[in-house]
């Protein structure tokens, strides 16, 4: 046992290659989105029309160019321009002013402004449009300083654990647990199918190894690599990114630790269904890696998808492991609070091991 | 050309001899296509609401009412004291606490204001940043209705001045997201296909050591890439043209512009693609190091793509990166041509970009490949 355990590990540090990728890769795609990726949406480029040119106009102009949401992108002269600019796809929201802006406030009208957004991205089309009134709507207050409001209901907001509404608190654990489900789940399918693939299985299956210590010597290195990956993700959120770690350690490793043999467990169960590696990879890649950048709360707001949806999204392991990290290094609560999603995932090892023990096949065929 | 047809031939054969690979191939793309086109969305829906009201008053009850006929809301919880809210948001039972204080409705009539407290859970940024603002428009819709219904005593002020703004969403003026997103998962599931087989395609053949048999014939280098290339190349658009009908006939998308413009397009991305993949196999010797590289340039290659987060948002220094990325421009005119309608001139950037790219990528993929094992 103790030999072939030694052989595994032979196997995985003899290649050179793969080690450097093993371990360069979570550092350089933690470092990548949590600089590069965010769903704020900032630096947007526009395009004016401005038929009234007077002061109203310009204010509100030198006033969204200041928030910093928007990119000035030129004027336009026309109505006709509009159409075509939107194709060419660089500009996503046109702002109309219409004439007499100063005049037409002054005399009691309306001063029209009409915000157009190029709804393909209906997300950035909705959220631009809203800055945009909402800068022409603080003008508005300004100049009307003098006029009281009686009756205010005042709402003081507090934005919990993310004051600053930073995007990386949402990224660095979901690229956790996408990294480990790689590592984890992708790296023991691969290599057991390889070991189908290659032959060699025959041999160790006719070896007094029993299949339990077989799977068992296949998992150890990979245990051993992804709880590297996972302390070096998570020191690099903790010092490059700030991110808070205000529950406790050791509840935070245990957990990982078992996160990551929940996913070598679905490893083995993928290994036990296919014959070649690129079936194993396959099935990783279109069964596991979509699914839990998809569905498992890393990107898009579970709550808002459909039922089905939500319910499917129960079955993904990194939707309750990405609960947790968020649990126990944002909201700092104690393991004790979170002992539903531990339990669960606790299930969902145990079944999974117990299907593969009864797939597990000892012949090949 | 007999010999590319002969290395065509044993490359179909070999997809479609292999009964476990074809529906991985076939079937999974269109499971995707469909769950994924739900899930992506970045819509705040169903938002938990868990209501502290120490007032019990008129007005609490109303504003309360408010917020549960909303459908951005769901009710998980009503309680006494922010204690026990808070603790809800704990165990993540809850994201968006309305706190009404005991005194809300006597100190909004005589005081003629009165606080309120939110508590939002803003783990996720983004859509607490949404969240804020469906709370807020409830609760100044409320205080606009009591400002009403109270008017006769307040005193009568000069008219302010006021802007009407008028806002319209052109090209999707639903704001449905599946409209935005279908386009980029497409373009998702084509290269996955693409760079994960092709990929893996030759490092197979050398780990099994039948690459070894091929380099030892006549085979030239560019008739065997070509080989290579060509199977997976017409699969992908075979999938592609797939996808696109079942865009068209299950989510009603159909391409505004020219079909044949998305093809063209489509075909010079796959050659870039591919080249990618074959480049990648030449530094791999064994399918598990071919899976890992592809894997992570495919996982950076669609976060930096703008398919899911918008690419103005990225620091300068990584929009810079996006411009060496083929999946970004794929998307890019996927959306343009298929949901604005653009022509070929309009997407003339993109496409001579990629075909520089599919030149060199090619080329090196030929020139790295060397008939030694």
């Amino acid at each position: 046992m103790k030999g072939f355990i030694t052989k595994e590990f032979f196997h995985i540090f003899r290649d050179r290659r793969s080690l450097i990728i093993l371990f360069g890769m979570p550092i350089v795609q933690i470092l990548l989105f949590g600089f590069a990726i965010t769903n704020e949406i900032r630096n947007v480029n526009i395009a004016i029309l401005d038929k009234a040119h007077d002061t109203s106009s310009e204010r509100i102009i030198e006033k969204m160019l200041a928030s910093g949401y928007f990119v000035m992108n030129g004027y336009l002269e026309s109505e006709d321009e509009i159409e075509a600019i939107f194709q060419k796809g660089k500009i996503k929201a046109v702002v109309v002013f219409g004439p007499d802006l100063d005049r037409n406030l002054a005399t009691g009208g309306n001063g029209a402004i009409q915000i157009l957004a190029d709804a393909t991205d209906p997300n950035t089309a909705n959220t631009i449009a809203n800055y945009a009134a909402s800068i022409v709507r603080d003008y508005q207050a300004e100049i009307n300083l003098n006029t009281t409001v009686p009756f205010q209901i005042i709402p003081e907001v507090r934005m919990l654990y993310n004051p600053e509404l930073k995007g990386v608190f949402m990224f660095i654990p979901g690229t956790m647990t996408v990294i480990l489900m790689l590592v984890s789940a992708m790296m023991t399918s691969i290599s057991i199918a390889r070991e189908k693939e290659m032959g060699t299985m025959e041999v160790l299956l006719v070896s007094p190894l029993k299949p339990v210590q077989v799977v068992t010597g296949k998992v150890l290195p990979y245990i051993l690599l992804s709880s590297i990956n996972a302390a070096v993700i998570l020191l690099l959120g903790y010092f490059v990114f700030k991110m808070p770690m205000e529950g406790s350690l050791i509840a935070l490793m245990g957990t990982t630790l078992l996160f990551i043999i929940t996913t070598l467990s679905l490893g083995i169960l993928i290994s036990t269904v296919a014959h070649t590696q690129q079936m194993a990879m396959m099935i990783s890649l279109m069964g596991l890696m979509l699914p839990t950048i998809m569905l498992s709360g890393f990107v898009f707001p579970i709550d808002s998808m459909p039922w089905p949806l939500r319910f499917l999204s129960n079955l993904i392991p990194a939707k309750w492991f990405i609960i947790i990290l968020k649990g126990l290094m944002l909201k700092g609560v104690s393991i004790t609070y979170l002992w539903k999603e531990v339990l669960i995932l606790v299930l969902m090892t145990l079944a999974l091991i117990g299907l593969s023990v009864k797939k597990y096949a000892i012949r090949l065929t | 050309m007999k010999t590319i047809y002969y290395l065509l031939k044993k490359e179909f054969r070999q997809i479609f001899r292999n009964r476990a690979m074809l529906p991985i191939l076939f079937v999974m793309p269109v499971v995707q296509l469909l769950v994924l086109s739900y899930a992506a969305t970045f819509e705040v829906k169903n938002i938990r609401l868990h209501i502290v009201d120490n007032d019990q008053s008129a007005f609490s009850r109303e504003l309360t009412q408010k917020f549960l006929v909303s459908d951005h809301f769901r009710l998980t919880g009503v309680s006494f004291s922010g204690r026990v809210a808070i603790d809800e948001m704990q165990r993540h039972n809850t994201d968006l606490i309305l706190h009404i204080p005991a005194y809300f409705e006597r100190d909004l009539v005589r005081n003629r204001k009165a606080q309120l407290m939110l508590s939002i859970n803003a783990i996720d940024g983004a859509a607490a940043a949404v969240e804020n603002v469906y709370a807020m428009s409830i609760i100044q819709d409320f205080n606009e209705n009591i400002r009403v219904s109270m008017a006769d005593d307040a005193l009568p002020s000069e008219r302010p001045k006021v802007f009407s703004i008028t806002q319209s969403f052109w090209f999707n003026p639903e704001l449905d997201y599946k409209t935005f997103m279908v386009p980029g998962i497409l373009v998702l599931l084509v290269t996955m296909i693409a760079v994960f087989l092709a990929g893996m395609n030759i490092v197979r053949e050398k780990e099994i050591g039948t690459l070894e048999q091929i380099n030892v014939t006549p085979i030239k280098k560019h008739q065997f890439i070509i080989g290579k290339l060509l199977p997976f190349w017409l699969l992908a658009l075979v999938e592609l043209a797939g996808g696109l009908l079942m865009c068209w006939v299950i989510f009603g998308i159909g391409v505004a512009g020219s079909i044949w413009v998305v093809f063209l397009f489509a075909s010079v991305y796959l050659l870039v693609v591919l080249g990618i993949g074959f480049f990648i196999s030449n530094f791999a010797n064994t399918q598990q190091q071919a899976m890992f590289l592809s894997w992570f340039f495919m996982v950076i290659f669609i976060l930096m793509s703008g398919l899911f987060t918008p690419i103005e948002s990225m620091p300068s220094w990584a929009q810079v990166l996006t411009e060496f990325n083929p999946v970004r421009y794929f998307v890019e005119v996927m959306r343009m041509v298929m949901l604005k309608g653009a022509g070929l001139d309009d997407i003339l950037p993109q496409l001579t970009r990629l075909v520089i790219y599919a030149v060199l990528m090619n080329g090196l993929a030929v020139v790295g490949y060397k008939k030694v094992a």
